[in-house]
């Protein structure tokens, strides 16, 4: 049995790995793929937290989440297609547009 | 719905439907809306006439009754009724109008728009007729106010050359007066019987039986006095009638001075002395000051015009201070002479604004000077009209005028003794007041027949073409003609009806 | 006459032949104003332009109240009868007659006079404009002057009245192609109307003594006669009568209307002066005799020193006219003034008022029938123009001179015997300063008479106009008026029983009695006038001989005693052109003045209370948009567009909060 806190360190680890793919990488897949480690961060979360108190809650949880985050890595890629076709970038940084 | 209870709302709304199928009437039928607004007219009349005939002329109640519900949140009811009071009034209100209708057929004023003239004619009729038949202050209220749209229409679009002036000022007036009837009303609604109603017969009975009190009364009386009196319209609230008239159109004058006035009048007999006693006894003597001064006051103004219409506006001015003078004194005589002035002025000063009217046509000026004399030489008939009609203004006995004066001047020698019993004197002041008016009186209308009837004809207008009454002209005062003859020789046309409903009023009094 | 107070009732002596017509007196009324309906309606298209509706219907009239008057020689009493007319209030009004012995003698004469009057018109107003006009205003006068003679009640009284001052009007104005014809008409109805006015007052007051409930003038007789009301009432109420006849009789101050009057057509003259309009002031007092009687004593020695003015003074003013008609109405004036004083002297002098005014309604209408007759022929009033027409115009010489000795008051002629009761009486109630006035007005009247008789007939013609005699139309009247000029004086006479005292009485009968000194008296007093205006006026000066030796008195008198000066001056002109224009200035400038003010103000405050709304209330609102703007406008640049910075501050908070909650939660 894994300890808990081992778990979360973990975890914890990886969301800020996520956050920092997030905020400091360019590209916009990559962006995305940082999503999904926080995403699965959370997961980590969740399940270890079911595991160590005994509810099945938290897996459920974690079921829903890898759904969601498969259909928003649908989304995310066709956006990100679609914004590839218009300015034949992906930079994250040149998109804008939605400013004062 | 039976002709007992339907009737006087039929014949009264019936003009506004008139009105509105000439509205919807096509431009280019001329003949046909003109002869549309005679017919609806004149079976209005007609329909009013039978009113008379069936009316029982022996009893002081309300006849024809009819009370619904109407907007029951506020106890406002449609409750119309017709009385001794009302009755010749009423009648008069169709009569003038058919008359009117059947001018019409000739004389359209500049700019024409017939359609338009007559439905607002209409209209007019209607909200005439109804004030004098409403017995809820609310219904009352709307009929009074009613009135002024129309009338302020035909002025502003068929008036001569000063009418926004005058419209505006006509309109605005007669507003400021009814904003301070209508808070008298109000305040009579919460002060009133309990439940709050607006009925007038309750109102009435509540108010003749010392239901309000005194200081109450003292405030009241003032507010809806002063609507009242802008009406009439009475010394010193008078300045808008002689610009309303001058600048009206032939038949705005006329129903202006036929009937619009009237309405005032018949707001104090019907409401303001019978709801507050004690405020018509408080206030009487400066009324009847007032009317006195009207008097005179109206019959010097009259010697200064140069304008024929302007000195006819200015006698109805002093023609309405001996009818205010009447109901001042607060006795049976002198409210039946009221009504009868009422009427006969209606009549007198009607049939004037016709041939002035007229007159108009002929000249294209009313300026006394201009027309410069000689009016019988070339028109003999019409200046014999004239000269009739402001022979019986001046109020010559067995002609209508007479009546009114005599019997209001009568009266104030010796006012209700019950309330006025230490204002004798004073009445009687006024009396002599009313017999110098008298005088005047004569004096203007015989000087201005001399001006304009009399002497040789100027020469530019032997070369005018100026034609004598015409046949619409006759039919159209016939009539009218007629009821100055017969109400002077025959007065009880008039007392006969007013007599039972007066002495029943004086009862409620308690007088 | 106090039997009238029973209501109503007939209260005959003794059934007589002319009751059936006592009883229907009101056809008097009525024929003269059918026909004048008739008249109006039909008169153009009838031969002779409608004359003969008047002529008969006034015809008829005339033999009917000659049927009233039999009943009252064969000694009925008097009738009253009525209808009602309307009711107002307590007040009742009935449409009544009231025939006494006075009745009969008025209505005799009024459509005898008015009967003579219609038949010359025929002749004098031949072709003229408005021929059938003037005759329905001629039978409308003449109806209601029978109205006020029939009636009997106070408010048909006043009808009559009035209606006929409007007539009056009409006929004095009937040429209103000329200006002074107007201003005389309007001056008559006015002056008259300044004279009805306190005697509407005086009929208020009377009715007010019955408490508001009958107009009845025996009732109101009957009331007074109670004693209940004060003398000072009553006397005021007398008072204010009084001004209707002094308006209509043209008494002494409002008299200025009747001389102006001779602008009408002569006709007209003649039916105004003699028998209607002015006879009805008169008649007014004799109807309402209870009335004075009941006053305190001042009120009729007002009335006698009125009368005693007017009749001197308008006798003078007759003195220097040179106008023939004006002659005649100034001597209209004073011998109206003989009436009066005659009736302020108490019951004895209504008899003997009423005598004079019967005997001079035939006198003075002949008198001025035959001015008409010379106007007619001479196209001219002055008789400047006039002189030796005694040749040209023979019928109306005679008949003139008949009416001029009869004015003068010489035996046997009507109006000596009517001057003379008057004397008697004025003797027998011993009131000597009015014998005294009687007796010089007398002989004034037979000087200015004969001064006019003089003048017109005698001595050289001056005219320019060929003279003739006039149609017989017109001298037929002529000839019936002077018939009965000479033959009515009889029925006052002592010697012949004096019936005419029979007939009109107030109360009780006094016999007439014959005091030959005074008889003498007054023939010596206006032979003595017929001399001096003989040697006078024997030859035609240019210059009139009383004009030298009278002095500014001459001025004085020509210029009416400047009594009509000073009512224009002082009175009519300040009250038509002065007061009214400031009266109506007060109500432009003043009263309008205020409602435009008002309306001005208003539209003031408006202003103000526009740019507050402006400025304040809508500054507000906007400044609130505007503040919001502008700190929008800084913090735009928050949203630089760049997502990851957004996430960042999303961390940042998260991270903060977590702090937050961490350390204080």
């Amino acid at each position: 049995m894994i300890r808990l806190p081992l778990v979360l360190m973990f975890s914890a680890l990886l969301f800020s790995a996520g956050v920092y793919g997030v905020l400091a990488r360019r590209n916009a897949v990559m962006v995305l793929m940082a999503i999904e480690l926080m995403l699965n961060a959370v997961n980590v979360n969740l399940v270890a937290f079911a595991a160590s108190l005994q509810q099945m809650s938290g897996q459920v949880f974690a079921l829903f989440v890898i759904a969601v985050a498969a259909a928003e890595v649908g989304i995310g890629l066709a956006i990100v297609i679609l914004l590839f076709r218009t300015r034949e970038s992906i930079n994250v940084d040149e998109v804008n547009l939605l400013k004062w | 719905m039976t002709w007992e209870n339907s009737a006087i709302t039929i014949t009264t709304l019936l003009p506004v439907a008139g009105a509105i199928v000439i509205a919807l009437m096509p431009k280019d039928k001329e003949r046909a809306i003109r002869g549309l607004g005679i017919v609806v007219s004149g079976v209005a009349f007609a329909l009013a006439v039978a009113i008379a005939v069936g009316f029982d002329y022996g009893t002081d109640g309300l006849q024809y009754e009819l009370d619904l519900n109407w907007i029951g949140a506020i106890g406002v009811r449609y409750h119309v009724g017709i009385d001794g009071i009302s009755l010749p009034l009423y009648v008069l209100t169709f009569l003038l109008s058919f008359l009117c209708a059947i001018y019409t057929w000739r004389f359209v004023p500049d700019p024409g728009r017939t359609r338009a003239f007559l439905a607002l004619m209409l209209l007019l009729e209607t909200g005439m007729a109804g004030t004098f038949i409403a017995f809820d202050l609310i219904l009352f209220f709307v009929f009074w106010e009613m009135v002024l749209v129309p009338m302020y229409f035909l002025i502003a679009i068929w008036g001569s050359a000063n009418r926004e002036y005058a419209s505006i000022k006509f309109f605005l007036y007669t507003l400021f007066g009814s904003i301070f009837m209508l808070l008298g009303f109000l305040a009579m609604y919460f002060q009133g019987p309990d439940p709050h109603t607006f009925d007038m017969v309750a109102l009435r009975d509540f108010g003749a039986g010392g239901g309000f009190s005194q200081t109450f009364q003292l405030i009241v009386f003032g507010g809806v006095a002063l609507g009242f009196a802008v009406k009439v319209p009475m010394w010193p609230f008078h300045t808008w009638l002689p610009d309303a008239h001058t600048e009206a159109p032939t038949i705005g004058s006329v129903l202006l001075a036929g009937i619009m006035l009237k309405m005032g009048t018949y707001g104090f007999v019907r409401i303001a002395i019978p709801f507050l006693p004690y405020g018509a006894e408080k206030y009487a003597p400066w009324i009847g000051a007032l009317a006195a001064i009207a008097i005179v006051y109206a019959a010097l103004a009259c010697l200064a015009q140069k304008d024929l219409k302007r000195l006819i506006a200015f006698s109805s001015v002093g023609h309405m201070g001996f009818v205010m003078l009447g109901i001042a004194t607060l006795t049976e005589i002198g409210i039946q002479a009221a009504i009868f002035g009422m009427v006969a002025h209606g009549v007198i000063t009607g049939m004037l604004f016709f041939c002035v009217g007229s007159i108009y046509d002929r000249y294209h000026t009313r300026e006394i000077a201009k027309i410069g004399g000689g009016m019988l030489q070339t028109m003999p008939k019409l200046g014999s009209v004239f000269a009739f009609v402001a022979i019986a203004s001046l109020g010559l006995p067995g002609l209508a005028g007479f009546w009114g004066e005599i019997m209001a001047l009568l009266s104030s020698f010796n006012p209700n003794e019950v309330f006025l019993g230490d204002q004798v004197g004073l009445f009687r002041l006024f009396m002599v007041m009313g017999g110098i008016g008298t005088v005047l009186t004569a004096g203007y209308f015989l000087w201005m027949l001399q001006r304009v009837n009399m002497g040789t004809l100027p020469d530019h207008w032997r070369e005018a073409g100026l034609r004598d009454v015409l046949a619409v002209e006759w039919v159209s005062w016939a009539p009218l003609l007629a009821l100055i003859l017969v109400l002077g020789l025959y007065p009880r046309l008039v007392f006969g009806i007013t007599d039972e409903a007066v002495s029943g009023l004086m009862t409620l009094l308690g007088s | 006459m106090n039997v009238l107070a029973a209501e109503g009732e007939v209260a005959f002596e003794a059934t007589t032949n002319g009751l059936w017509f006592v009883e229907h007196a009101w056809i008097v009324v009525l024929v003269p104003l059918v026909s004048a309906a008739l008249t109006l309606a039909f008169g153009k298209r009838t031969p002779g332009k409608g004359a003969v509706y008047g002529i008969v219907g006034v015809g008829a009239a005339f033999l009917f109240s000659l049927g009233v008057l039999w009943h009252f020689v064969e000694g009925g009493g008097p009738f009253e009868g009525s209808i009602d007319w309307f009711t107002i209030g307590p007040l009742h009004l009935e449409l009544g007659i009231l025939v006494d012995g006075l009745t009969g003698v008025m209505v005799v004469v009024v459509t005898a006079v008015s009967l003579c009057v219609h038949v010359y018109s025929l002749g004098y107003m031949h072709g003229d404009e408005r021929f059938t006009w003037f005759y329905v205003v001629l039978s409308l006068f003449t109806a209601a002057m029978l109205t006020v003679v029939v009636s009997n009640n106070l408010i048909q009284l006043l009808v009559g009245w009035e209606v006929m001052g409007i007539c009056s009007y009409l006929l004095i104005g009937h040429w209103w192609e000329v200006k002074e014809n107007s201003n005389a008409a309007i001056k008559a109805f006015i002056t008259t109307r300044v004279g009805d006015i306190p005697f509407m007052f005086g009929i208020i007051a009377l009715i007010a003594v019955t408490g508001f409930t009958t107009t009845n003038i025996g009732e109101v007789s009957h009331e007074l006669g109670l004693g209940e009301v004060s003398p000072l009432f009553v006397s005021v109420a007398a008072l204010l009568l009084f001004g209707g006849t002094v308006g209509k009789s043209a008494q002494f101050p409002l008299h200025v209307w009747l001389p102006d009057a001779m602008a009408g057509p002569t006709p007209v003259s003649a039916l105004i002066h003699a028998a209607t309009m002015v006879a009805a002031g008169v008649y007014l007092i004799g109807r309402l005799f209870e009335v004075f009687l009941l006053a305190d004593e001042w009120v009729l020695t007002i009335v006698s020193i009125v009368a005693a003015i007017t009749a001197l003074g308008a006798a003078l003013l007759a003195i220097v006219q040179d106008d023939i008609k004006r002659v005649l109405a100034y001597s209209t004036l004073s011998q109206l003034a003989y009436m009066v004083a005659g009736l302020s002297l108490g019951e004895l002098g209504l008899t003997a008022g009423f005598f004079h005014l019967f005997t001079h309604a035939f006198f003075k209408a002949l008198l001025f029938l035959c001015a008409g007759s010379v106007i007619h022929a001479v196209h001219s009033n002055n008789m400047s123009d006039m002189g030796g027409l005694r040749r040209s115009m023979p019928v109306t010489f005679w008949t003139m001179l008949i009416g001029s000795l009869a004015l003068a008051g010489i035996f046997p002629l009507a109006g000596f015997w009517s001057k003379d009761e008057l004397l008697v009486v004025a003797h027998e109630e011993h009131v000597d300063w009015l014998f005294i006035v009687f007796l010089a007005t007398a002989a004034i009247t037979a000087f200015y008479t004969m001064r006019m008789v003089m003048l017109t007939f005698f001595g050289e013609y001056k005219g320019q106009a060929h003279p003739h005699e006039s149609p017989s139309t017109m001298t037929g009247p002529l000839i019936a008026l002077a018939a009965a000029t000479v033959g009515v004086g009889l029925l006052g006479a002592p010697q012949l029983n004096a019936v005419f005292g029979k007939w009109v009485f107030f109360e009780e009968i006094h016999e007439a009695v014959f005091v030959p000194w005074i008889a003498l008296l007054s023939t010596a007093g206006a032979l003595l006038g017929l001399a001096a205006g003989y040697v006078l006026y024997r030859e035609r000066k240019a210059q009139d001989p009383l004009q030298a030796p009278l002095g500014p008195a001459w001025n004085l008198l020509q210029h009416r005693y400047y009594i009509d000066d000073f009512y224009m001056r002082w009175i009519v002109y300040p009250v038509r052109d002065t007061w009214s224009t400031a009266v109506n200035w007060f109500n432009q400038v003043v009263i309008d003045g205020v409602v435009n003010g008002a309306a001005a103000l208003t539209r003031a405050f408006a202003q103000v209370i526009a740019w507050f709304d402006r400025t304040a209330i809508d500054g507000a609102v906007n400044g609130a948009g505007e503040v919001a703007g502008r700190t929008g406008n800084v913090l735009k640049y928050l949203q630089s567009g760049n997502v990851q910075w957004y996430a960042v501050g999303l961390f940042v908070g998260v991270i903060a909060l977590a702090v937050v909650f961490i350390r204080v939660v």
